[in-house]
């Protein structure tokens, strides 16, 4: 018997009655609930990590030790890492950085520019 | 500062042939709620510790007089930071719970039913009756935010919801009732056979059984009695008849009867058990069952009822309200109107003699409990695994 259901939607159901929130803005709640599920995304993902560790020291293919005493051994690999926490931290950020390029250079809004390019 | 009480690893948890299929991700997400229902558990303390520095001063200050009522109380309490984040993090992990059992049985709901159907073919201690709906309190809410409730089929023969419930509670409740979730069932079977050694029940029946996790200790240590479990949610059934076959059980018998009209003959069962069953029926459905119980037992026989704990007149306004909290935020509505009502004169009303009621608490047994998970835990508002018990003989 093949599935017969959705599961990635039914997942997600809204069970009866009215959901209460708890915040004056319901719009912080609604950040906060997709930030626990992110957060409960990087719990799992490091549990996995963990995991593999454990296994890859069982194994004797390296130890924890190893890992933990890890220190980048060229200027390159130095750089590759710090480029990602670099791009790591604007990706999480990205709104800051929009506001701030915002007040640097304060914009139009999307209805003055489209009565604007009615004119062009 | 170490830490401590930490709940035992989803990979403890008690499998069996009908038990889903989790992935190495799935186990490490039951593993972050767990974790996360523990703290939320510890820091619960903070709303009292806002009412009495933050909440009840400023009121006193403002309207120079204490609150007069649960519910101004609780409208001042709603305006504190710490409530709103401690109760939107309560909600949100209840519904990531959900997301995540769902996600994972219905992923192999189709496996599941064949796993059940497989164990439960030619079986006659399963008995199914179509005529049989679910009552109409279970139909206008989603106890404790399971969509669906206990009856929902998505399709002929679905059984994920019971799954779900199977594979979650040992997550909702940090693993503190044992690897089978059953310590309740284990702690009011033992105090039936330690305390009352002259009673030796031969029918018993178990109203609301669900998926039957808390009927199994009792068919274990009356093996010579004829067990039955009655429930309306035909997923329930069919998937706790697997399990318990699964298990080795052949004494127990799961049947779709409405507890409130119970095709039982008067006067027929030496023994009538409920766990956690009646806070999620209805004011008058409450009323009707307890009838039924008094009808179907036998003259000696014993009834005795599993609950949340009573509220007494010495529990703090604060108190009583936020034990609350479940009633409204998780969907457990009759939770609270329940406890307006006095167990003694339920019973009585119902034709029990009020000599005969007693009261008990019991602990559940935890056969994981290896000295770490000790009782300095705080409170948490009613989830603790200590139970309140009424009952009676009927006399
Ligand atoms: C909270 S569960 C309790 C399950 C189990 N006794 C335990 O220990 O966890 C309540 C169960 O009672 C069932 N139920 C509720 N009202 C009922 C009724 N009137 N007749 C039969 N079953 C009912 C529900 O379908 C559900 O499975």
């Amino acid at each position: 018997m093949e599935n017969p259901i959705d599961y990635i939607g039914i997942a997600g159901n809204k069970p009866k009655g009215k959901r209460p929130y708890f915040f004056d803005d319901p719009a912080v709640e609604r950040v906060l609930n997709i930030t626990m599920a992110v957060g409960m995304e990087l719990a799992v993902a490091r549990e996995r990590i963990d995991t593999l560790e454990r296994l890859l020291e069982e194994k004797g293919i390296l130890s924890r030790e190893e890992i933990t005493n890890y220190v980048p051994t060229s200027k390159d690999i130095e750089s590759q890492r710090q480029q990602w926490h670099s791009e790591y931290i604007s990706r999480i950020l990205r709104i800051v950085q929009q506001s701030m390029e915002e007040v640097k250079n304060p914009d139009k809004t999307l209805q003055e520019i489209a009565d604007d390019i009615n004119q062009m | 500062m170490a830490a401590k009480n930490l709940p035992p690893t989803y990979d403890k948890i008690a499998k069996h042939a009908v038990f889903p299929e989790m992935t190495h991700d799935e186990k490490a997400r039951y593993n972050f709620i767990a974790n996360l229902n523990k703290h939320l558990a510890h820091v619960s303390q903070g709303n009292a510790l806002a009412f009495e520095n933050e909440v009840k001063p400023a009121f006193k200050n403002e309207h120079g007089r204490d609150f007069n009522s649960k519910d101004e109380l609780g409208d001042a309490m709603a305006k504190n930071l710490h409530y709103q984040s401690w109760s939107a993090l309560r909600r949100c992990t209840m519904e990531m719970r959900q997301q995540a059992g769902r996600s994972l049985t219905y992923r192999q709901a189709a496996e599941l039913k064949e796993k059940v159907d497989a164990l439960n073919a030619g079986k006659d201690t399963l008995i199914l009756n179509d005529d049989v709906s679910p009552p109409p309190y279970l139909q206008a809410v989603d106890n404790h935010l399971m969509p669906g409730s206990y009856h929902t089929e998505l399709f002929e023969g679905d059984v994920c919801n019971a799954a779900n419930y199977d594979g979650g509670l040992f997550v909702t409740t940090a693993g503190l009732l044992g690897r089978y979730s059953d310590g309740g069932g284990q702690a009011i079977a033992q105090w039936v056979k330690n305390e009352n050694s002259h009673f030796q029940p031969k029918r018993i029946l178990d109203i609301g059984c669900g998926m039957g996790h808390n009927t199994l200790p009792i068919a274990k240590l009356f093996p010579d009695a004829e067990v039955i479990g009655i429930d309306t949610g035909k997923p329930m059934l069919r998937y706790g008849h697997a399990r318990a076959v699964a298990l080795g059980y052949d004494n127990v018998k799961f049947m779709q009867v409405e507890a409130s009209e119970m095709p039982f003959e008067d006067e027929s069962f030496d023994w009538i058990q409920t766990t956690m069953f009646l806070h999620e029926t209805g004011g008058k459905s409450i009323y009707n069952i307890m009838r039924e119980i008094y009808r179907c037992l036998k003259p000696g026989g014993l009834t005795m009822h599993i609950e949340q704990p009573q509220y007494t007149d010495d529990m703090s306004m604060y108190e009583q309200w936020i034990r609350d909290w479940d009633a409204y935020n998780n969907s457990e509505p009759y939770w609270s109107k329940m406890h307006d009502i006095d167990p003694k004169d339920l019973m009585a009303d119902c034709g029990f003699n009020p000599a005969e009621f007693m009261q008990i608490g019991v602990k559940a047994i935890n056969d994981l409990d290896d000295g770490t998970q000790k009782s300095d835990e705080p409170e948490d508002h009613g989830r603790s695994p200590i139970w309140n018990v009424f009952g009676a003989w009927k006399k």
